[in-house]
């Protein structure tokens, strides 16, 4: 269940430039919450910007009922969400769609995230229990565009950075030191959220190694509970050899990737 | 107020109160379950039905816009019959009048699909002939006249549930079409359907949805709407449900002035999903301050200067 909430912002930080941290006290999505969901929110009152948008859970403080956005200002939206400081109110609707499937039994997990994508998957390794083995995987284009590296560092087993210029750590697409860890690592679980490109490489890079893999979608999003059919991407209709348009905010944005069709 | 009254009824539908869910916005009621008490609202238009299940068109679908939204999902639906059989159950827990939105590549195709609902539990059959969205049928049956007088009299023929036709705004002469529904026998007539438009990304100089055009709603079509529900309801003796742009109880108030019996609420359940039930409140907290008591004393009341 979600709900709609006039919520307050505790905290508000500057990432990068041009990428915000905000921390909003709200008992209902802080208890309820769970990694690769999403909230929707208003940005302004701006009547002009009629649509929410739907941003993912980064992050949930169960004692402090707090939870926490990460965005980049993108447009319009962001622009005024960026402008939101301590204090302020938000209406925000959630928590919202499907979550990742956490199950204690997988030991050996691989989480690989690319430039923005890489948020709700801080959140995921928060959740999973100290049992279970991480290596996260996280690709920028350069240095400069590195986020919350510490963060992760600190919440996986093992951090591996990927700069397409190679500006840091090893110097080409993340995938590629999927591709290369794959044979020696013994993952029984991927969990990726970036770039369509990327998404579609890591499912490819799961499915040859016969990894089970989830993947976190994104799209454009009309009402964010299922009703518009906007947010549609292409998943495979079970038994069949046909497909259908599934709804991201719903049946997603979590999809395992043996039921997504990349175009 | 407790002696205010607010049910309404179109060619034999009764409504509790003129507030409707508009197609396309609503899916099948279960999401807005979980945010308002379906109960409460006048009736449901679902989602457009057609004959066989439709996959719809290829993402994004939706740009914003400013003050509204274009939106390109060409009819995604899972066919009449899935409609009845999965959807119907549910929505019948709900004592709120059901529409059941059509909408057809051929004349033959919306005969079909109202004689499958002739024996469904549905309140009334809205024929959609207005959808931009779509490569046949829709927009070519609604934007002349012709068209319009074609699909009614051949639904109408076999269709024993109120018939209401919901027209396109992409027409130079809207009157025209309406009167080309009631001719041909149609209860009523709803408006406005989506205005066609274009959202262009500068970056990548193409257009931002994947299927080039798209259908704007939102508060940016409500003059359109406003003036159109004015002259079909001065064109015309069958009741006019007007929507376009709905926010809140005064933009209904409006349209009610303007000649509307009812009114349908559509992209404002996108980012309010209590919307339908905010415009109902503002309706009645207007008629209240108004002194008002039954909605006849403010349908058609608009004086031109």
């Amino acid at each position: 269940m979600s709900g709609v909430f006039k919520d307050k912002i505790v905290d508000m930080k500057m990432l990068r430039e041009d990428i915000f941290r905000m921390t909003i006290l709200s008992e209902y999505i802080s208890s309820n919450a769970m990694p690769g969901q999403f909230v929707h929110v208003k940005c302004g009152d701006d009547s002009e910007m009629l649509l929410r948008r739907p941003i993912s859970i980064a992050f949930a403080d169960r004692e402090r009922k707090t939870f926490d956005i990460i965005f980049q200002v993108k447009g319009k939206g962001t622009g005024h969400l960026a402008g939101k400081k301590a204090g302020d109110s938000i209406d925000i609707m959630g928590p919202l769609g499907k979550p990742f499937d956490i199950s204690e039994s997988n030991k050996n997990i691989a989480v690989v995230g690319g430039g923005i994508g890489i948020f709700p998957l801080l959140f995921l390794l928060n959740e999973m229990s100290k049992s279970q083995r991480t290596v996260s995987y996280l690709g920028f284009r350069s240095k400069d565009l590195i986020v919350l590296a510490d963060d992760f560092s600190r919440l996986c087993s093992r951090l591996e950075i990927a700069t397409e210029d190679g500006s840091e750590g090893y110097k080409g697409f993340v995938t590629s030191i999927l591709e290369n860890h794959l044979p020696s690592e013994n993952f029984d679980m991927i969990y990726t959220c970036g770039p369509a490109p990327m998404l579609k490489k890591v499912s490819k890079i799961a499915e040859n190694f016969g990894v089970l893999c989830q993947v976190s979608l994104e799209q454009r999003m009309g009402c964010g509970i299922g009703t518009c059919l906007v947010c549609s991407c292409k998943t495979k209709v079970k038994d069949k050899d046909d497909w259908k348009y599934s709804r991201v905010c719903k049946d997603g944005p979590v999809f395992w990737s043996s039921d997504i069709i990349f175009d | 107020m407790a002696n205010m009254d607010l049910q309404v009824e179109i060619s034999g539908l009764k409504l509790k109160n003129p507030v409707i869910a508009a197609s396309g916005t609503f899916g099948f009621g279960r999401e807005y379950a979980e945010y308002i008490d379906l109960n409460k609202i006048g009736g449901i238009s679902v989602k457009g039905l057609t004959l066989e299940p439709r996959k719809g068109n290829p993402p994004p679908r939706i740009a914003e816009t400013p003050s509204g939204i274009l939106n390109s999902v060409g009819l995604q639906n899972p066919g009449v019959d899935a409609f009845i059989k999965d959807e119907m159950p549910f929505l019948r827990q709900y004592d709120t009048a059901i529409i059941a939105n059509v909408a057809g590549n051929t004349i033959s195709d919306y005969c079909r699909i109202a004689e499958k609902l002739n024996d469904a539990d549905v309140d009334a059959i809205e024929v959609n002939v207005s959808c931009p969205n779509v490569k046949e049928g829709c927009l070519a049956f609604g934007s002349s006249a012709k068209g319009v007088a074609e699909v009614t009299s051949s639904v109408r023929k076999v269709c024993k549930k109120p018939l209401i036709v919901k027209l396109t705004p992409n027409v130079s002469n809207i009157s025209e079409i309406a009167k080309a529904a009631e001719e041909q026998g149609a209860d009523a007539v709803s408006l406005i359907n989506t205005i066609l438009g274009l959202a262009i990304d500068i970056h990548t100089k193409r257009p931002v949805l994947k299927n080039n055009f798209g259908g704007l709603s939102g508060p940016a079509v409500k003059p359109v709407a406003l003036r159109m529900v004015y002259e079909v309801s001065h064109s015309v003796n069958i009741p006019v449900i007007g929507m376009g742009g709905i926010t809140t109880g005064e933009d209904a108030i409006e349209f009610f002035l303007a000649g509307a019996r009812a009114v349908m609420v559509g992209t404002a359940n996108f980012a309010n999903p209590k919307a339908c039930i905010e415009v109902l409140d503002g309706i009645a907290l207007y008629m209240k301050n108004c002194n008002l008591t039954r909605l006849d004393d403010i349908v058609g009341k608009l004086e031109l200067n």
